[in-house]
């Protein structure tokens, strides 16, 4: 068994050992189902800036609903942690995670929004300052009881133990300094009310949160489409040298930014179209989607939620146009 | 494998199949094998009713209910002489939610549902030789539609939009080549279950489609499962005259009476 460990530490000290090429494969964690163990793995993207790679897929027990990207970066003066993950265990693991990889010292976490899987890891993190925008904030504390019953019910005994923790502080744009490294903090929004975007300075890694999807069906329980496209076309600007996007593979430059933007307008037009000629939800829930999307991870369960979130907007507003006064 | 492996195989099979046949008798014939399906059926068809499971009645809904306040349902069927539409939800603590006669109007309704439970939902369509044909599919859910308070509810906007109607009628770009046209009409409610502490029941219970020229076109009978502010979508074989007009009351007697051109 001791050898056995020795083994593993040495496989890890060499996968952390060189910054592998961004645009290698992320392979899916090796989940165990029996042991309740998520098989997290840091992958340096940079010195010291590690992102830990969920599946790209939908919940389910068999990948420990864990699909999210979350990540850590070390400071010189302790660990910046970026979401928290699915559940306790979740946070269990990646704290061990990054005990494993650093001597530093865990010192803030990061909210980037109000999602379950952002969040919900929070409990391992409790002797440390958590932050997130004020209208996080508000949103996870309005939302996390529906959370908690909700991945209770979807990922059963990964969930055990597991109470949402909310954030301690209060975080906005602008710079923040850790120790040797500069951020810069941008909170845009449109995937929610309120999505953080968190750029390191020195590796120019970008960590955009629920803004972009790659290789994936965006979310959209909390979203709005116009001011979404609207801060795609912000984050553009900023010319994102490596993108992590909380939901598929890490990727440079615009890819995941423009797959974003295409599907998040043909949902707009399509949902636009379908309710002008007064199609049914269940109509529109069997639509046959352009390429690539049907080709996404969680095609079409995602796209059942967004046509249960959204369509019923686009219904309103084409029923009240044939109101007479 | 060797002749007797075989055979005790094709013995395990019979066996099998005789076992499912045995449980689908249980079940009254049921092909969703819902224990609650026999008392549905004698308690809203009656115990002596003629019931035929038939695919020709189609029920559509979502695999899963994102949304357990709005699970949407599309009942169609090509049986002619429909008299009567009922949908029935097995698990629902209110299990009735609605009741269609088309009249001139096609034998099918669209609407959005508060579901409490995974459950089939389920379509009985009376033809005029007496026989319930019985369609249905199957919605998974996270639960909690029946015993939650809606949103005009929980913010008290409903007092100021009770009774508004909005609607159009479609009669281009529809899918499907079987209707010419479509009503779409919302109506705003609040569609209390009286399921939630402290709320009584407050649901639209009737509602009745004129043309122009004030021929009733359908007629409806709608329960507290029906989501809040409720759209409905009924079809046409041909456009009817307008401008239809929507009357309806709910179970406080307050009225609704409106124009849709």
């Amino acid at each position: 068994m001791r050898r056995l460990i020795a083994l593993l530490s040495i496989t890890i000290a060499t996968t952390l050992a060189a910054p592998q090429g961004l645009e290698a494969q992320p392979t899916a964690p090796v989940v165990s189902v029996a042991q309740l163990d998520y098989g997290l793995k840091a992958r340096a993207l940079a010195d010291g800036v590690y992102v830990v790679e969920g599946a790209n897929d939908d919940f389910s027990v068999a990948n420990g609903c864990n699909i999210i990207n979350t990540g850590f970066i070390t400071t010189g003066a302790g660990v910046l942690v970026i979401n928290t993950g699915t559940s306790r265990r979740y946070g269990e693991q990646l704290r061990a995670l990054i005990r494993r990889t650093t001597a530093e010292p865990v010192v803030q976490v990061l909210h980037l929004n109000l999602h379950p899987d952002y969040f919900l890891g929070n409990q391992a993190f409790a002797d440390v300052p958590i932050a997130a925008t004020a209208a996080t904030r508000a949103g996870m504390q309005r939302e996390a009881k529906a959370y908690e019953d909700n991945l209770y019910r979807l990922c059963g005994d990964w969930m055990k133990g597991t109470e949402a923790r909310l954030p301690t502080q209060t975080i906005g744009s602008g710079p923040l300094r850790i120790g040797r490294r500069e951020f810069e903090l941008r909170e845009f929004n449109g995937h929610t009310a309120s999505d953080l975007v968190l750029v390191d300075k020195t590796s120019g890694v970008a960590f955009v949160g629920g803004l972009v999807f790659a290789d994936r069906i965006p979310t959209t329980p909390h979203a709005d489409l116009p001011s979404w496209l609207h801060s795609l076309d912000q984050l553009a600007g900023l010319k994102l040298a490596t993108v992590v996007p909380s939901h598929g593979p890490v990727h440079a430059g615009q890819r995941g930014t423009q797959q974003t933007r295409a599907y998040l307008q043909w949902l707009d037009a399509s949902f636009g179209r379908s309710a002008a000629q007064g199609w049914e939800m269940n109509e529109v829930l069997r639509i046959t989607p352009p390429e690539p999307f049907a080709r996404w991870a969680a095609w079409p369960a995602e796209y059942t939620r967004n046509v249960a979130h959204l369509y019923p907007r686009y219904e309103r507003a084409a029923l009240q146009r044939g109101k007479t006064p | 494998m060797n002749r007797r492996k075989l055979w005790a195989v094709g013995t395990l099979a019979w066996a099998v199949a005789i076992a499912a046949g045995a449980a689908a008798e249980a079940f009254d014939g049921d092909p969703f094998k819902s224990f609650q399906w026999p008392e549905l059926k004698k308690e809203f068809l009656g115990a002596g009713a003629r019931v035929q499971f038939d695919a020709r009645v189609r029920v559509q809904g979502p695999a899963f209910a994102e949304d357990p306040m709005n699970v949407p349902i599309s009942v169609a069927t090509d049986l002619p002489g429909v008299q009567r539409l009922i949908v029935l939800v097995d698990r629902n603590p209110i299990r009735k939610v609605l009741e269609l006669q088309p009249l001139a109007a096609q034998p099918g309704v669209s609407f959005r549902f508060k579901l409490e439970q995974a459950s089939p939902v389920r379509a009985l369509a009376l033809t005029a030789d007496g026989v319930w044909h019985v369609g249905g599919a199957l919605v998974d859910s996270a639960g909690g539609g029946c015993t939650v308070p809606g949103g005009s509810r929980a913010d008290g906007s409903w007092t100021q939009t009770l009774g508004q109607v909005s609607g159009r009628v479609f009669a281009s770009g529809l899918p499907g080549a079987d209707s010419a046209a479509r009503l779409r009409v919302r109506i705003m409610h609040p569609m209390d279950t009286g399921l939630v502490g402290g709320i009584p029941a407050f649901y639209l219970s009737k509602l009745s489609v004129r043309d122009g020229a004030g021929r009733e076109l359908l007629r409806i009978q709608t329960f507290e499962p029906i989501s809040e502010n409720p759209v409905f979508s009924f079809d046409f074989a041909k456009p009817p005259p307008g401008p239809l007009r929507i009357v309806g009351v709910d179970n406080n007697g307050n009225r609704i009476d409106s124009r849709v051109e």
